[in-house]
C-alpha cells in the first residue's frame, strides 16, 4: 500500500528525515516510535503534505501511485488520513459544513454521487456513536474550546467519517488520560478493516496497549534504525531509548 | 457646464449650486432648518473637501473625487414610471418587512405606512419639515455636528428629503423597518439624502438600510442618518450597501443614546467603488450600551474607509466594536476607530478590535485606534491585526481533502462570520451569511431579483 524509498526531508534547511525506507501493506498496523527530535512528526507531516517540509530526496508510493506529487486534499482524496498531534482550531468553521464538504469532495473525486443532507446527517450520527464522540460537538466550530480530549476524538471521528485506507495517527495519545485513551484506542480498532492499514506514531507504549501494532520501528536521527515486532514494545518500555542509542554505539 | 467646472474649484462650484437652487432646497423649511443649511454651508466652504491632511480623513481623499465630478444634483424627486415592486424585489425570503423606498435622495411617495401603531410617524423629510415641525426642529440636526465634519456639513447644506420616523414612547415594532436606497438614473447623478429617526424612551426598533444602484451610471451619494434613542430604547440599525464600482457612497449614522439605551449596529459594505462610512454615537446617558459591528469586502480597486467615533460622556456606559476588512486585488480599506472618555464618565467600558485579512500583496489596509480618556475607574481595550490566511488552518482543511481554494474560502467566511453572528434578525442573518458566501467567491451578489444588469 505504501512503499518509502530513502525519503531525506528538511525544514527551514535543516535536514529532519535522513533516509527512511518503510512498507506498508493493506491489513498491518506499523507504531513508529523515537524519542523527541528523532523525526516522527516530520514523517507524518511529509506523508501528508505540509508544504513546510521539502522533500529533498526520495519517492513514495501509495497504492501504486506516486505520494509526493499530490497535494494535500488529493491524498487525502486517495485515502490518506492524518490525526494531528495539535488539532487545529478553526472558529466559524462549522463542524457540521467542514465534514460535509469534506466528505462530498472526496466522493466527488472517486466519482461516488454526493450524500443528501439526510444521508449525510445519519452517517454522522452512525460514526459518532461509534466513536463515542460527545453530539454537541458537532454543533461547534472546527476544534473551538475543545479540551485535549475532544479534539482527539474529534480526529478519530473524522477518520471515521473519511474511511481512509491508511491512517497515520501523530502523537494520538500526548495528553489524553485514560478513560479518553481507551476511547479513542477503540475508536481506532473499530474502523480497522483487513483492506486498511495504521502507522501510530507514539513517545510512549501506552497507547500500544490498546492498538497492538504487527510491526514496531525505532526512528532516531531521521533514520529508522530497528524493526520487530509487537515484542519491541515491551524491550523499549524497559530498557528505554538510551539502549537502541548504546546498541548504535554512542 | 464642463467650461465651467474645469475653471471652478469644487468648492466653488458647490457654493454657486446652493445659491441657485437655495429656493428649492429651502421649499417647505422654517427658519431653523434655513439657518442650519445656511451655517452648514459656511462650515463646509472653511473646512472644504477633505483631503488627506485633515486627521480625520487620513486614509481617504475626497478632493479628487469632487473635483473631477461635475454630475447633475437632484434638487427635484425623480419621476417614476415603472412599478417599484416589480423592479425591486427583495429575495430575503419569510423576511417580512415594513418597506420603505428612497430613490435618489427622495421619499418614495407610495411607500405605504398605514400598518404602524397609533402615534408612530413615518413619512418624508421634507413633509415633516412642514407638518411636524416642531418635532422635527427638535431633533434636527442635533447629533451630527455640522462645524466638525465636512461631508456632514456638505450634506445638512444640501439635505431636501429622506425618512422621517417617529416612534413614540413604549411602542415596540416588531418587524424590521427595511429602507432601501435606490440610485436610478439616465445620468451620472450626485445625490443627498437625508434621515431623521426619534425613538421615543421604552420604545424598540429595527431599522435596516439597503444601499443599492439600479443604472450604470456614476454615482456619489452623499447621506445622513440621525438617530435619537430615547431612555430605555433598544435599536438595532443594519446597513447593507451593495452598490456598483461607479459609487462614491459617502455616507454619516449619528447616533445619539439617553439612559440606559441598548443599540446595535451592524455595516456591512458587500460592494461599492469609494465608501467612507462615518459612524458616530453619543452615549448622553447613564449605563447606555453600544455595540457595533462591520464588515468590509474590498476588490479591484476599491476603497472602503470606516471611520467611528464613540463619545462616553456619562458613567457607567458600555461600547464594543468588532469591525472586520477582507481585501482582495488592489483594493483599500482603513479603519479608525476613536474612543473619547470625557471626565466624569466613570466605570466606563470600552473595547475596539479590527481584524483584516489581506488577499494580495498589493491590497492595502490601514487601522489606527485612537483612544482619548480623560477620566480614571475605566476599561477601555483596543487591538489591530492586519494578515493573511491562517496557514496551519488551511493545511488542516487540506488534510480532510478539501482543495486549497474551497479551503481558503471557507476560512475567510470563517473570518467574516464572526460579526454576522450579531445580526439579532434570523432570515436576515442568513441571507447576509449567503450574500457574504456569494461575494467573496467573486460571484456577482446582488440581493434582490432585480432586472438591471447594473453591477459593474
Amino acid at each position: 500500500m505504501l512503499i518509502i524509498k530513502d525519503l531525506h526531508a528538511c525544514v527551514e534547511g535543516k535536514e529532519i528525515l535522513r533516509g527512511i525506507n518503510l512498507t506498508i501493506n493493506a491489513g498491518e498496523v506499523h507504531a513508529i516510535m523515537g524519542p523527541n527530535g528523532s523525526g516522527k512528526s516530520t514523517l507524518a507531516n511529509v506523508l501528508a503534505g505540509n508544504t513546510n517540509y521539502e522533500v529533498t530526496k526520495g519517492e513514495v508510493s501509495f497504492n501504486g501511485k506516486d505520494l509526493l506529487g499530490m497535494s494535500a486534499d488529493v491524498r487525502a482524496k486517495e485515502g490518506l488520513f492524518l490525526s494531528f498531534q495539535y488539532p487545529v482550531e478553526i472558529p466559524g468553521v462549522s463542524m457540521l459544513n467542514f465534514l460535509k464538504t469534506a466528505v462530498n469532495e472526496s466522493r466527488k473525486y472517486r466519482q461516488v454521487k454526493e450524500l443528501t443532507a439526510g444521508d449525510f446527517l445519519k452517517l454522522m450520527r452512525e460514526k459518532k456513536e461509534m466513536v463515542q464522540i460527545d453530539s454537541q460537538l458537532t454543533n461547534r466550530s472546527v476544534n473551538e474550546g475543545f479540551s485535549g480530549g475532544e479534539k482527539k476524538k474529534n480526529e478519530i471521528f473524522q477518520m471515521a467519517m473519511l474511511e481512509p485506507k491508511l491512517a497515520i495517527l501523530d502523537e494520538t495519545d500526548s495528553g489524553l488520560d485514560i478513560d479518553a485513551l481507551r476511547i479513542v484506542a477503540n475508536g481506532v480498532n473499530l474502523l480497522k478493516k483487513p483492506e486498511n492499514a495504521t502507522i501510530v506514531v507514539t513517545h510512549y507504549q501506552r497507547l500500544l496497549d490498546y492498538i497492538v501494532p504487527d510491526f514496531v520501528h525505532v526512528l532516531y536521527k531521521g533514520q529508522i534504525v530497528k524493526s520487530a515486532g509487537k515484542e519491541l514494545v515491551l524491550e523499549l518500555e524497559e530498557k528505554g531509548y538510551d539502549w537502541i542509542k548504546k546498541e548504535l554505539g554512542e | 457646464m464642463t467650461v465651467i467646472a474645469n475653471i471652478e474649484s469644487a468648492e466653488q462650484r458647490i457654493s454657486r449650486l446652493f445659491l441657485e437652487n437655495t429656493s428649492l432646497l429651502n421649499d417647505g423649511a422654517g427658519v431653523v432648518l434655513r439657518n442650519h443649511r445656511e451655517q452648514a454651508l459656511s462650515a463646509f466652504l472653511r473646512m472644504g473637501i477633505p483631503d488627506r491632511k485633515v486627521e480625520n480623513y487620513k486614509y481617504s481623499d475626497f478632493t479628487k473625487l469632487f473635483a473631477q465630478e461635475n454630475y447633475n444634483r437632484a434638487f427635484l424627486p425623480t419621476s417614476f414610471d415603472f412599478d417599484m415592486q416589480e423592479v425591486f424585489t427583495c429575495d430575503v425570503p419569510e423576511f417580512d418587512t415594513h418597506l420603505l423606498f428612497n430613490v435618489n435622495g427622495w421619499y418614495f411617495d407610495q411607500n405605504k405606512t398605514d400598518q404602524f401603531p397609533k402615534g408612530t410617524i413615518i413619512k418624508s423629510l421634507k413633509r415633516a419639515w412642514k407638518e411636524n415641525q416642531e418635532l422635527v426642529e427638535k431633533y434636527y440636526g442635533t447629533m451630527a455636528d455640522v462645524t466638525k465634519d465636512p461631508l456632514s456639513a456638505l450634506n445638512s447644506a444640501f439635505a431636501q428629503d429622506g425618512v422621517f420616523i417617529y416612534i413614540p414612547d413604549h411602542i415596540v415594532i416588531e418587524k424590521p423597518i427595511q429602507i432601501i436606497n435606490l440610485l436610478r438614473s439616465e445620468e451620472d447623478l450626485y445625490v443627498t439624502q437625508r434621515n431623521l429617526i426619534v425613538i421615543g424612551k421604552n420604545a424598540q426598533v429595527k431599522l435596516m438600510f439597503c444601499d443599492h444602484t439600479l443604472a450604470i451610471h456614476s454615482y456619489i451619494a452623499n447621506y445622513l442618518s440621525e438617530i435619537h434613542l430615547g431612555e430605555d430604547a433598544v435599536a438595532d440599525v443594519y446597513g447593507i450597501q451593495n452598490q456598483h464600482n461607479g459609487t462614491a457612497y459617502l455616507n454619516g449614522t449619528f447616533i445619539r443614546q439617553e439612559r440606559n439605551s441598548h443599540l446595535i449596529t451592524n455595516t456591512i459594505s458587500l460592494h461599492g467603488g469609494i465608501t467612507r462610512n462615518n459612524l458616530h454615537v453619543d452615549l448622553a446617558g447613564e449605563n447606555a450600551n453600544a455595540s457595533l459591528f462591520g464588515l468590509s469586502l474590498t476588490d479591484k480597486d476599491q476603497h472602503s474607509d470606516t471611520f467611528t467615533s464613540i463619545e462616553h460622556g456619562q458613567p457607567g456606559c458600555h461600547s464594543n466594536q468588532i469591525f472586520k476588512n477582507v481585501l482582495d486585488d488592489n483594493s483599500s480599506a482603513a479603519f479608525t476607530g476613536r474612543i473619547h472618555v470625557m471626565p466624569g464618565a466613570k466605570k466606563t467600558e470600552a473595547n475596539q478590535r479590527n481584524n483584516s485579512v489581506l488577499l494580495t500583496k498589493a491590497a492595502k489596509m490601514n487601522t489606527k485606534p485612537q483612544l482619548v480618556i480623560d477620566n480614571d475607574d475605566v476599561k477601555c481595550s483596543h487591538g489591530a491585526t492586519i494578515g493573511q490566511v491562517n496557514e496551519e488552518a488551511l493545511f488542516y482543511l487540506q488534510t480532510r481533502g478539501i482543495n486549497e481554494k474551497e479551503a481558503r474560502l471557507m476560512l475567510m467566511f470563517a473570518f467574516a462570520h464572526e460579526v454576522l453572528t450579531n445580526i439579532r434578525v434570523e432570515p436576515l442573518r442568513q441571507s447576509i451569511d449567503r450574500l457574504v458566501n456569494k461575494r467573496l467567491r467573486g460571484e456577482v451578489s446582488r440581493c434582490h431579483d432585480c432586472k438591471l444588469e447594473c453591477i459593474r
